[in-house]
């Protein structure tokens, strides 16, 4: 029988370690490799440029590895319901491979082309790749529910086997035996299109500082464990002035897109570090990153609510405000605070932020002083940040405002003492907010305070050149202490004095075993925030002074004039999403909406 | 003939939610026929004690639709007890997410229910309409017996936008109608002192709470008052700068009940530039003397240069909390001069590691068990010493993970390990996410 395969290229944009790859062309006749996008869409969705440079790019290398072994990089317009139906009739399709998403709208996604392969007569394979372990596994290990601290995670981990070993690269003597021919005008059909298709205009290619594609992920990867060698010390390094910059080792927007194997990556720190230390065993600090990572996928990944507050039940409802004014102000880099505006600044402009300088805007946005949403932030972040995804971009803002994961939330970010921590010289300020250059070091994070004549000496006076801050952060941090307290207090039904003791701990991370067996109660995370070890320590007046009424709240609730629905100014009309090839999007309500449409339409046609 | 009737009851009933009235006139059709066949099992006839029972585990909303059913229903639905309680939530669709109480309902509880009222509580967002929605209902209340009154900006302070005579008369209706108020709540207010002398005058045989942290319409004098007149207070929120050594003398007066907890706040309006005054030893320990139980706490959101004044003699805190980064001079001086400490969380300091000033609060404040440090570097061998002098009596530990400077005694794990055995629990340091 002949096997006509297609690889459905979305994330794991690479041919090393790609299983799922390899199941293509497993015995096969033919091989295509795919991958399907909507340039009609594309330049109105809420993508920013740098992350459709680095996909392109990305996309470009793969063609180039491709050529070099024969074959080809199909660049499909479309989507992916009105795509397959098409590539399978015409190619005569009998296989089709991806790699498994973990995220709740891919799953969704997914069945419904496994389904509809189904009916063509294709078979499906689906491969694990993109994260080290399989999720389920973990979920399942931690009585059906995924865990919700780090620290359990760990646990969990530190059980498992290892991850499976790396696949090697796609060789030519593969490709030979299923090669197709590549007709003349392949160009004029798939090429990688250019960001002007796409509907950007007059970009420069100069600006990009992370250049998409496994080609340079893998000489990054060499780069990284070359500098990990020669410090020979695998603790986190500490943070300067140059952490903040963009390194030529960094690796998070290749693991992002796939263009670098989690595992490849897992495995070289693994033998560099036996190879360096003999006798130990890594702990799993070695792989920091990786499994925070691959935490936040675990969290999501039966969650399709991880990236709202409104029915998720492990976000705590916080009554932030909603003040788009000030939301674009932090988003452009326009606060008047030069710590986070040359964050902001760095992120618009090269796509990637240090994780601290992700923490300093995220508290300062949410509940350090803005007291605005963590989803606008998140939307921010997800047009912006390179290594956005959706489990991971979510998780983070929800750890980060505290909003979930049992945080203590006294562990405020400083605007002017972090960043003056951090690079006391100032240096960082003067690269990305160059009107502020000729400040002297004492006033850099806090111009305002600087004497007049300084402000005129240095050609900029704030409030006329630069903006005046936005806000007190001394009266704001004391307003959002009080209000974090009120909402947890509630939460831990805890009364006393105590700030720590208002966060409650959650029971897994007492127990001091893991247990095998799955008794537990259900198999949601429902109320996982609620189970909280905490007896009222102290009982006071104050018990009866601010009764806490349930009841009226969830009267109001449904008596209420048409609901508030969460639409910050940042968020993208639902439609304009279409444009970013599907795998990549992030919000679920209008994705769905989007499948059921473009189904109806498609049979409609026929 | 059963049927119409009961439509007549419900349609001429005022009963809530008025704007409900196809929910209504469905579920009467509904249930009418049957009613009207086998009268014996209606349920309309459970007694009223039954019916309130299980409207107790009702909320609003489904309480509100059940009283649409029946006359009966109807009627325990305006039962007294089930209007003692309510939250009053304010919110602009423009400014917040949340919800707000129907003003159809607002409307039905000012007239029906207003002298049932006894803890009620106001959420505004940060709009200013929305504090003064409050204001207007707060004036409302004329007929009633409140106990608590809690004012709750759940955004940004917006009563403060409120312009103050509103805020005033609004509040002042609610001081001269209850007269047996025992617990305010009126953080960042415009409330002023002579609204202040109206509550003390109609409220000081019952006033037992007072919090009004950052009302800074209110003079040291006017704080004074009502320290002088309500004898039963018992706890009390303010800001440093109403703070006074009167005040203290005046809590710890022979007539005065044992006061339990003090919650000063100590912000300085223009950062950098305010001075503060200093209390004196002796009022601290007459207020100790005479409650010897009393939780001080102290919130400071000061720059570190104006931490001087503090705790420069011995100060009975037990709870602080630093906004801002602390000199090592400061947290010096608090392991020195504060041996009632209980708690203590610092979210940042200077340059120099804390080592010795956290073994010092260790050695000598011998009742902390609750520490939190942000973003304060110490080394693994300081804070392990700090533990080790601590001990068991740590129910709280908290310090992030990168702040921790690994030395030649420990790294992370054996700071990890070594911790747990010193606290007999399973201990990790605070982790943010590396990505």
């Amino acid at each position: 029988m002949v096997v006509n395969s297609v690889h459905w290229f979305r994330k794991g944009l690479r041919l090393h370690d790609n299983p799922a790859l390899q199941e293509a062309l497993n015995g096969a006749d033919t091989v295509r490799c795919v991958y399907i996008l909507d340039p009609w869409f594309a330049g109105s969705a809420n993508v920013g440029v740098n992350r459709w440079r680095f996909l392109l790019e990305s996309l470009e290398d793969l063609d180039t590895s491709l050529r070099k072994l024969n074959s080809r990089l199909f660049v499909v317009r479309g989507q992916p319901t009105d795509v397959f139906p098409r590539l399978f009739k015409e190619w005569h399709i009998t296989r089709l491979t991806f790699e498994y998403d973990s995220e709740p709208y891919g799953k969704e996604r997914d069945g419904a082309i496994i389904k509809m392969a189904q009916e063509f007569g294709v078979e499906t394979m689906v491969q694990n790749s993109h994260t080290l372990f399989n999720l389920d596994k973990i979920i399942e290990m931690n009585n059906n529910r995924p865990p919700l601290t780090f620290k359990r995670f760990q646990a969990i981990v530190s059980r498992l086997e290892l991850p499976k070993k790396p696949l090697p690269t796609i060789t030519p003597e593969q490709m030979d035996s299923c090669r197709i021919k590549i007709a003349d005008n392949h160009d004029e059909h798939y090429s990688v299109p250019s960001l002007e298709e796409l509907g950007f205009k007059n970009v420069s290619q100069a600006d990009a500082v992370w250049k998409g594609g496994e080609t340079e992920a893998l000489e990054r990867l060499n780069k990284h464990l070359d500098r990990k060698a020669w410090v020979a010390n695998f603790e986190r390094p500490r943070i300067n002035m140059m952490s903040l910059l963009a390194s030529p080792t960094g690796l998070s927007p290749y693991l992002r897109f796939g263009c670098l194997s989690c595992r490849v990556f897992y495995y070289n720190l693994r033998e560099l570090y036996l190879q360096l230390r003999k006798r130990c065993s890594p702990p799993l600090s070695l792989y920091g990153q990786l499994l925070w990572r691959e935490f936040f996928y675990t969290a999501a990944t039966n969650n399709p609510n991880f990236d709202r507050m409104e029915s998720n039940p492990i976000c705590v409802q916080i009554p932030w405000d909603h003040n788009p004014e000030a939301l674009a102000k932090w988003a452009e880099g326009r606060t008047g605070f030069p710590w986070i505006d040359a964050i902001m600044t760095q992120l618009r402009q090269e796509g990637w932020i240090h994780h601290l300088a992700r923490h300093a805007v995220a508290c300062f946005l949410t509940r350090g002083d803005l007291w605005i949403s963590w989803e606008c932030g998140m939307k921010v972040f997800e047009e912006l940040l390179l290594d956005a995804d959706w489990s991971v971009n979510a998780g983070s803002w929800m750890w980060l405002s505290c909003s979930a994961f049992f945080q203590q939330f006294f562990h405020c970010y400083c605007p002017v003492g972090f960043g003056r921590r951090t690079d006391p010289s100032g240096d960082y300020i003067r690269r990305y907010i160059p009107k502020l250059k000729d400040y002297p070091n004492r006033y850099i994070y806090e111009p305002w305070n600087a004497p007049e004549s300084v402000q005129k000496a240095a050609n900029c006076v704030v409030g006329v050149d630069y903006p005046k801050p936005m806000i007190n952060h001394a009266e704001s941090s004391r307003l959002n202490i009080e209000r974090m307290k009120q909402v947890y207090q509630q939460l831990s039904h805890y009364r006393g004095l105590s700030l720590l003791a208002s966060v409650p701990t959650i029971q897994e991370e007492v127990e001091p075993s893991l247990s095998d067996d799955s008794q537990a109660s259900g198999s949601s995370t429902t109320g996982a925030m609620l189970k909280c070890q905490r007896t009222t320590t102290t009982t006071m007046v104050t018990t009866e002074a601010t009764p806490t009424v349930v009841t009226s709240s969830a009267a109001t609730t449904a008596i209420a004039a048409p609901a508030t629905v969460m639409r910050p100014a940042v968020s993208a009309q639902p439609q304009r999403k279409r444009g970013w090839p599907t795998e990549l999007q992030s919000t679920q309500g209008c994705s769905q909406s989007k499948v059921q449409h473009i189904s109806k339409s498609s049979t409609s046609q026929e | 003939m059963m049927k119409r009737a009961r439509v007549n009851i419900t349609s001429k009933c005022q009963g809530f939610p008025s704007a409900d009235g196809r929910i209504k006139r469905q579920k009467t059709e509904l249930l009418g026929p049957f009613l009207a066949q086998r009268p014996a099992e209606d349920w309309g006839n459970l007694p009223h004690h039954v019916v309130l029972q299980i409207f107790q585990y009702l909320s609003l909303v489904d309480r509100a639709r059940a009283s649409s059913v029946c006359r009966r229903w109807n009627e325990v639905f305006h039962i007294p007890d089930l209007w003692r309680r309510f939250e009053f939530e304010l919110n602009q669709p423009a400014t917040s997410y949340l919800k707000s109480t129907h003003p159809d309902l607002i409307q039905q509880i000012i007239k029906r229910h207003a002298q049932h009222l006894q803890y009620v509580s106001f959420k505004v967002d940060s709009c200013t309409e929305s504090a003064e929605a409050a204001c207007n209902i707060l004036s409302q209340l004329v007929n009633c017996t409140i106990k608590t009154l809690g004012l709750i900006s759940t955004a940004r302070p917006s009563f403060m936008d409120v312009s103050q005579s509103h805020f005033v008369s609004a509040l002042t209706v609610v001081f001269v109608n209850s007269k047996s108020l025992s617990s305010i709540k009126i953080d960042d207010t415009p409330v002023d002192d002579p609204s202040l002398k109206v509550l003390v005058a109609n409220n000081s045989d019952t006033l037992k709470l007072l919090k009004m942290s950052s009302c800074p319409h209110v003079s040291p004098a006017g704080i004074l008052c009502v320290a002088d007149q309500c004898h039963g207070l018992r706890e009390l929120a303010l800001n440093y700068h109403l703070l006074s050594d009167e005040l203290l003398l005046a809590l710890s007066s022979e007539k005065h009940v044992h006061l339990e907890h003090l919650r000063i706040d100590v912000v300085s309006e223009n950062p950098g530039q305010t001075h503060f005054h200093a209390i004196k030893r002796s009022s601290w320990e007459a207020l100790v003397s005479h409650s010897p139980k009393v939780n001080i706490v102290m919130y400071f959101f000061l720059e570190e240069e104006e931490f001087e004044p503090f705790f420069r003699e011995e100060t009975p805190v037990t709870h602080l909390y630093f906004g801002r980064a602390v000199s090592k001079d400061m947290l010096g001086r608090i392991g020195l001069n504060c041996p009632r400490l209980v708690e203590l969380v610092v979210c940042a300091n200077g340059l120099e590691p804390l080592d010795e000033e956290l073994i010092r609060i260790a050695e000598r404040c011998k009742n902390l068990t609750a520490i939190g440090l942000g973003e304060c570097e110490v080394t693994c061998s300081g804070f392990m010493e700090f533990v080790k002098k601590c001990g068991g009596r740590l129910t709280q530990l908290s310090i992030m993970e990168e702040v921790l400077i690994p030395d030649n005694s420990y790294n992370m794990e054996q700071v990890h390990s070594e911790v747990s055995k010193h606290l007999g629990r399973l201990w990790y340091p605070d982790m943010m996410p590396t990505w």
